[in-house]
Formats: C-alpha cells, structure tokens, sequence
C-alpha cells in the first residue's frame, strides 16, 4: 500500500511515468497471456494445456492488480491457481489415456471453430472501439480489502449467502455424481 | 491508460475460449475453456469497477470466482463418471440423446 500511494501521490492515474510504466507492464502481462491462451487451446498434450492455463490466470492475476483491485488478485491465486487447476491435474490424471495421442481434430470442425471464434472477435472488437474509443480509466486509488469486505457483507450480503449454499450443493452433487457405488 | 485495452484483450481470450470450447474434443479440455471464458469476463468487470471508480464490479468478479469453483467441480464429477463408464472422455462420442 505504501509504494502504491506513494507512487499515486507522485503522479496520479493520468499522465506521466506511471502511466508509461503501467502500459509497458500491461504489454507484457497481455502478449504473455493471450500466446499461452493460443497454446493452450491448440496444443496436444493435455497437461501442457493446464500448464499453459496456469501462466493465463497468473496473468490476470496481474492485471487485476494493475487495475488496483488487490483482493480479486489475491482471491484469483488462491482459488484458480491453487485450487482450481489442482482439480484439473487430478481429473488429467484420472482420465489418462482415454483420447491417447489421437486427439486430431476434424478439419472440418477446426475450420468452422476458427471461422465463429474469429467472428466473435471481430465483431466484440468493432462494438468496444466504436464505444469506448477514448474512455480512460479514472481511479485515483486502488481498492483495499477492507472496502471489498465491507461491501460484500452489507450491500451484497443475499448474494454472498447464495453463492455459499450454491458452493454446498455443487460439493454435494460432485460427491453424489463421482462416487463408486 | 484506457479501458479499451483491458476490453479488447478480454474480448481476444474471450474468443480463445470459444475456440477451445469449439474445436477441442477431450471433456477436460473444453472445462479448461470455460475457465478461460469466465476469466475474460472477470477481466471486464474488473476493469468497468475501475473505470467507473465503484466497488461492485470486484465483488461481481469474487462472485463469478466462486461459480467457477463449483462448476469446475461438477464438471469434472461428470467426466469422471463418463470415463468410468464409457473409458472415453470425447465429446464427439456421446451422441445417446441425438435424434
């Protein structure tokens, strides 16, 4: 928090060296990202795939820290790194070999993939920079934890307590589902 | 810096996912496409809480963290369950239901 409001009162969101050191950091961070997204959709090895998510969500990660939104950042590595891609090796493991090398995908259906993805993208791009052409992001300060917490358990407490039964019932349901018998 | 950088590379990882999703014909593979797609989305709420200088976008994304968790855990309870009955975990292959 210290160098962060340090480096705020020196210069403020807009304008000036932070600016410069914050859009060479999202360069990086966002070539990084979207090659190991391209690798990890494309790639044959389906453990290579789950490494290549990893470097993904470290990346946001990041971003979310440079968008000032620590807590997210944090909740990220725990939950999706630690947890999430964890249950990924398991389910990896446990299914191994059932596609074996032959994991070749129908010409065919990798063409019309493409053809929808690169659609998608397009057309999502042309509407955000007609929108949003000259739109700067104007926080002055990043958002601590004590402001997340203090939202969740007041404005969107029905939410949260939602979300809790929705975690037991799907931890029910995976144990009903994976069971033997 | 602008918000249209964060959109424009969350709409890229976006269309990844669908992708993957797509053209991918291993189960856990397409689960881990999924991931990337929520992902994308956490990065637009992110970045919309940062731009319009509001706490509810972070919640939002901690929120959609949490769905993520469990869908990933039903999800691969499922797969699971398929390979133990079919030992075969491609998509293409399960077709009981087609008409």
């Amino acid at each position: 928090m210290s160098v962060y409001g340090e480096m705020a009162g020196l210069d403020p969101l807009t304008g000036g060296e932070v600016v410069v050191a914050q859009n060479i950091a999202f360069g990086l961070i966002a070539v990084i990202m979207l090659f190991s997204a391209l690798r990890m959709v494309t790639t044959r090895n389906v453990v290579h795939a789950a490494l290549y998510l990893v470097i993904v969500l470290a990346g946001s990660a990041a971003i979310f820290i440079l968008l000032g939104a620590e807590f997210v950042g944090v909740t990220q590595v725990l939950v999706y790194i630690g947890a999430i891609v964890v249950l990924f090796l398991f389910g990896i493991m446990l299914t191994r070999g059932a596609l074996g090398v032959d994991e070749e995908e129908k010409g065919e259906q990798r063409l019309m993939s493409c053809l929808v993805a690169g659609l998608l993208a397009i057309v999502t791009a042309g509407a955000l920079i007609n929108t949003f052409s000259d739109a700067e992001l104007t926080r002055s300060s990043p958002s601590t934890t004590a402001t997340v917490g203090d939202s969740i358990f007041s404005q969107f407490i029905i939410p949260f307590e939602a979300i809790s039964v929705l975690l037991l019932a799907a931890l029910i349901g995976a144990i009903v589902v994976a069971r033997k018998d | 810096m602008y918000l249209n950088q964060f959109l424009l590379l969350s709409a890229a990882l976006f269309a990844i996912g669908v992708y993957g999703v797509l053209a991918r014909r291993n189960g856990v593979l397409v689960l881990m496409s999924i991931e990337l797609i929520l992902n994308a989305v956490n990065i637009n709420l992110v970045s919309f809480a940062a731009f319009r200088d509001s706490i509810s976008g972070e919640v939002f994304a901690l929120f959609v963290i949490a769905v993520a968790a469990a869908e990933v855990g039903v999800g691969l309870a499922m797969i699971l369950l398929l390979y133990r009955n079919r030992r075969n975990i491609d998509l293409t292959e399960i077709d009981l239901m087609k008409g």
